[in-house]
């Protein structure tokens, strides 16, 4: 089989030079070695692709950052009274939507937590097990230490959102995450 | 610059060394995404604009290596 010099392929139907080729011809080519050029250059493209995609998610993140801070400090919200819950208790509340769930552990008697229940790992509520000093979440047995929301054991790689409480006189507030 | 100065066989290693280092700046951003959307969920706000720069600066050594690709072809 002749090949062209100059592309290292094989000759055109037509004669003409493979520069004056059109396009399809020249993305579609019966040459192994063109056709592995094509597809390489292709994939490229195809990375390029996943690339901007990629800095795409960046700028996604840094927007859904900038919507967060211009919602704003979640508000004050009263959460428990301390006369209902005794020393090594918990309790649920929902806050700062009613679409989140959070716990509060009395730990001592002016010393309350409040985290955020879904698991870092993959959103399941946790569970304090204040004997233990410790939240359990079930799913995959991931531990948290139960002060500081820390992970402790099993998948979970990041702290359980901490919510900052205030205390004012019986009433337990809520004040925004820490 | 006159890019047929090359043959088909001398553009495909280019074409190779090209796709390394593409595929190399991607799984970069792939760790920057994955980072930064870690500090997102940890609402660490520090690294998130940096890290998007630095993944626009990848985008745009991936565009300008593409571009070369593509005037090796014109």
């Amino acid at each position: 089989m002749s090949r062209n010099t100059d592309e290292g392929a094989t000759h055109t139907p037509d004669g003409r030079p493979w520069s004056e080729q059109p396009q399809w011809r020249r993305d579609f080519p019966i040459d192994l070695e063109t056709d592995e050029y094509v597809s390489r250059r292709d994939f490229t493209s195809f990375m390029v692709l996943i690339s901007s995609a990629f800095a795409c998610g960046q700028l996604w993140i840094v927007g859904q950052n900038a919507w967060r801070e211009r919602r704003g400090k979640p508000p004050l919200k009263e959460i428990a009274r301390l006369s209902e819950l005794p020393v090594g208790a918990s309790t649920t509340f929902h806050y700062p939507t009613e679409n989140e769930t959070c716990v509060l552990v009395r730990l001592e008697e002016r010393k309350l937590v409040a985290f955020d229940q879904a698991c870092t790992h993959l959103s399941c509520p946790v569970i304090p097990r204040v004997s233990e000093k410790r939240f359990e979440c079930p799913c995959h047995n991931g531990s948290f230490d139960l002060e500081t929301g820390h992970p402790t054991a099993g998948p979970p790689r990041r702290p359980l959102a901490r919510i900052r409480i205030d205390l004012a006189g019986d009433k337990v507030l809520a004040n925004g995450y820490a | 610059m006159h890019s047929r100065r090359f043959t088909r066989q001398q553009r495909v290693p280019i074409v190779m060394a090209v796709l390394c280092i593409v595929i190399t700046i991607v799984v970069m951003q792939l760790w920057l995404l994955t980072a930064t959307m870690d500090a997102y969920l940890r609402r660490d706000a520090s690294i998130l604009v940096p890290a998007a720069l630095a993944s626009l600066v990848c985008l745009a050594l991936n565009v300008g290596l593409l571009l070369h690709l593509r005037r090796l072809d014109a």
